[in-house]
């Protein structure tokens, strides 16, 4: 796919980002239900998406059927990203890019949440030809784009006169 | 599939929020007429009641018709996503639910529809909260009114009953610079006149049974939510930003991010309060909807040529509608409403009391009654119906003295209406 210059992904883009996608690495998930990181990984786990939770804290526990890993370097061969989805803090970001970048060749973009941002992170992955999203959520972005929020009153931006899109 | 950002309102009110139903291909968006939803499995069930998914559980928190219904009134605003309920009185105490506690109060202009000067200076301090109520064309007296207890600011973009168009842009500065949001009642303008958001209102509040269903058949109201609100910026919000007792210590904020105030308004709100919409309502409201934009520019243009004869007319004492050159706040039209400044007014009557009462009975066209926003035209004496009971002080700064009849004017041949005023001012007046 087009690799978009900043961080405005149009929607086309975002449905091919997540349909093509197949496994995200999360760095910094909590195992407590109530926090946002378990909310996220807990439903890209159940839409179907292959998820490696990444925390020194619960390295050896199982989430959703996968072993935490302590850092992206501990990932097994064949559970390589797709997608670095990021939970930590602005100034544990570039580290943390450069990590994936080089580990894994074929990522496809890193993705920093809500209240996350790092420019010169998401510059250094662009430069690599990997897409970088700041400041938002796969979860409300799938959701807003496969239907879900519609059925929450939520403006979806979608419009479209087809039974399937 | 496109992004529907790039579409224009005529094309919006008819196609945002609605989909072929995927089951039947059914072009109209059907009337889901259940109570409630099979669930998956167990898992999806807790995944449901948890929040961590979206979708339909039960018809006191969410309905496919309903959502739809919200959908296209939230992208008419130009917000992140809206909540509908059974009216507009029910969509300003939602809107103000995550907000207020005890001790807490809402400053809001005094120039309001009479039912909401009763609901915010007498109903609500059941639930100890309070209003201020502020006369917004002076912008000091907003701002000394502010106080470490306010969580909100409130208006009317047109104010009803008519005639006055508030500054948002000056309110929403002042409601900035606190640290608080403003909601604004866009019933009498509609998204297609004036667009709150883009003047800065955070929360904007819709009674449904005006101009959106526009037929006058159903009541209902929306919230829709702009979704730039930071709610954790300071402590004012602890329903939003702190653990949410109501809901086993979720913090909404965090959790939902720019999503939280709406999932708030259904999980807590609606469910709590229980203040729904109903999927027959939400119908009737989506098919008004289609023509919103057809509706207004003919409710403005016919608005416009009564004004103007009224105005010419002898037995008029004064009309206030913002669309007249002669009214003091016909400037603002450019900026906050472009489009037009409704068609919502009042007029006064040489003769007074009496000669309003002569007026409202005489008419043939015109029908009496308290609602507005309707196809048809109507008229009502405020002060002896909407408005009575507020004091002569708040009738006078709401607009509705004595003297004066209010008319929202309707979509039917303009003549038809100007000859029906005119029969009726003689019989008033002779
Ligand atoms: C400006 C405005 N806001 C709110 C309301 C209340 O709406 P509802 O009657 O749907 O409760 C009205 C009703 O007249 C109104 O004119």
């Amino acid at each position: 796919m087009d690799l978009p210059a900043n961080d405005e992904l149009s929607d086309y883009q975002y449905r091919q980002l997540l349909t093509k996608t197949k496994c995200f690495a999360c760095v910094g998930v909590s195992a407590n239900p109530l926090r946002p990181s378990y909310f996220v990984i807990r439903y890209l786990a159940l839409a179907g998406y292959r998820v490696i939770p990444v925390n020194p804290a619960h390295a050896g526990k199982t989430l959703f059927g996968e072993q935490v890993v302590a850092d992206l370097a501990s990932i097994p061969k064949g559970a390589e990203p797709d997608i670095v989805d990021i939970f930590r803090r602005p100034k544990e970001v570039p580290a943390i890019v450069e990590e994936a970048l080089s580990l894994f060749p074929n990522l496809i973009a890193v993705w920093m949440q809500i209240g996350i941002k790092c420019p010169e992170a998401a510059t250094l992955a662009r430069s690599k030809n990997v897409i970088a999203i700041q400041d938002r959520c796969p979860k409300i972005e799938r959701q807003r784009l496969f239907g879900e929020l519609r059925m929450a009153g939520f403006n979806t931006r979608v419009i479209s006169s087809r039974l399937k899109i | 599939m496109s992004d529907g950002t790039s579409y224009g309102f005529d094309t919006l009110q008819i196609h945002a929020g609605a989909r072929p139903d995927s089951d039947t291909g059914a072009r109209q968006t059907p009337i889901y007429q259940t109570t409630a939803y099979v669930f998956r499995s167990a898992d999806h069930a807790a995944a449901l009641f948890n929040l961590q998914e979206v979708g339909y559980i039960y018809s006191r928190l969410t309905n496919p018709t309903v959502a739809v219904l919200a959908e296209r009134i939230s992208t008419l605003e130009g917000g992140i996503g809206g909540v509908c309920c059974s009216s507009g009185h029910a969509a300003q105490i939602m809107a103000l639910f995550p907000l207020m506690g005890p001790g807490l109060n809402v400053v809001s202009s005094n120039r309001l529809y009479g039912g909401t000067v009763t609901q915010f200076g007498r109903t609500i301090h059941r639930f100890g909260w309070s209003a201020k109520f502020v006369d917004t064309e002076n912008l000091e007296e907003v701002d000394a009114a502010v106080d470490e207890n306010t969580r909100a600011l409130f208006c009317e973009s047109i104010a009803n009953p008519g005639g006055y168009i508030t500054d948002i842009e000056a309110l929403a500065k002042i409601a900035d610079k606190h640290g608080l949001p403003l909601i604004v009642d866009n019933t009498s303008a509609t998204p297609f006149l004036c667009k709150p958001i883009d003047h800065g209102a955070t929360l904007i509040v819709h009674s449904t049974t005006k101009y959106l269903t526009g037929n006058g058949t159903v009541t209902g109201g929306a919230i829709v939510d702009s979704g730039i609100f930071d709610w954790s910026a300071n402590d004012k919000f602890p329903s939003l930003s702190q653990p949410e007792p109501a809901y086993h210590g979720l913090k909404f904020h965090e959790t939902f991010g720019p999503l939280a105030y709406m999932f708030h308004g259904i999980a807590v709100g609606l469910r709590d309060l229980g203040m729904t919409m109903n999927p027959q309502a939400a119908h009737y409201t989506l098919l008004g909807i289609e023509t919103l934009s057809l509706r207004m520019k003919k409710h403005v243009e016919n608005a416009e040529k009564v004004a103007a004869w009224l105005e010419k007319d002898p037995r008029v004492e004064s009309v206030t509608y913002a669309g007249l050159p002669s009214s003091p706040y016909y400037d603002r039209i450019a900026t906050v409403c472009p489009k037009g400044a409704g068609a919502l007014f009042t007029f006064a009557v040489k003769g007074g009391y009496e000669a309003c009462v002569k007026l409202v009975d005489s008419l043939e066209i015109f029908s009496h009654v308290a609602n507005l926003g309707d196809t048809r035209s109507l008229i009502i004496h405020s002060a002896s119906t909407t408005h009575r009971q507020l004091t002569p002080d708040q009738q006078r700064a709401a607009g509705a003295d004595p003297n004066v009849v209010r008319v929202s004017i309707g979509i039917e041949d303009p003549d038809d209406l100007i000859a029906d005023l005119d029969k009726a001012l003689t019989a008033a007046t002779s």
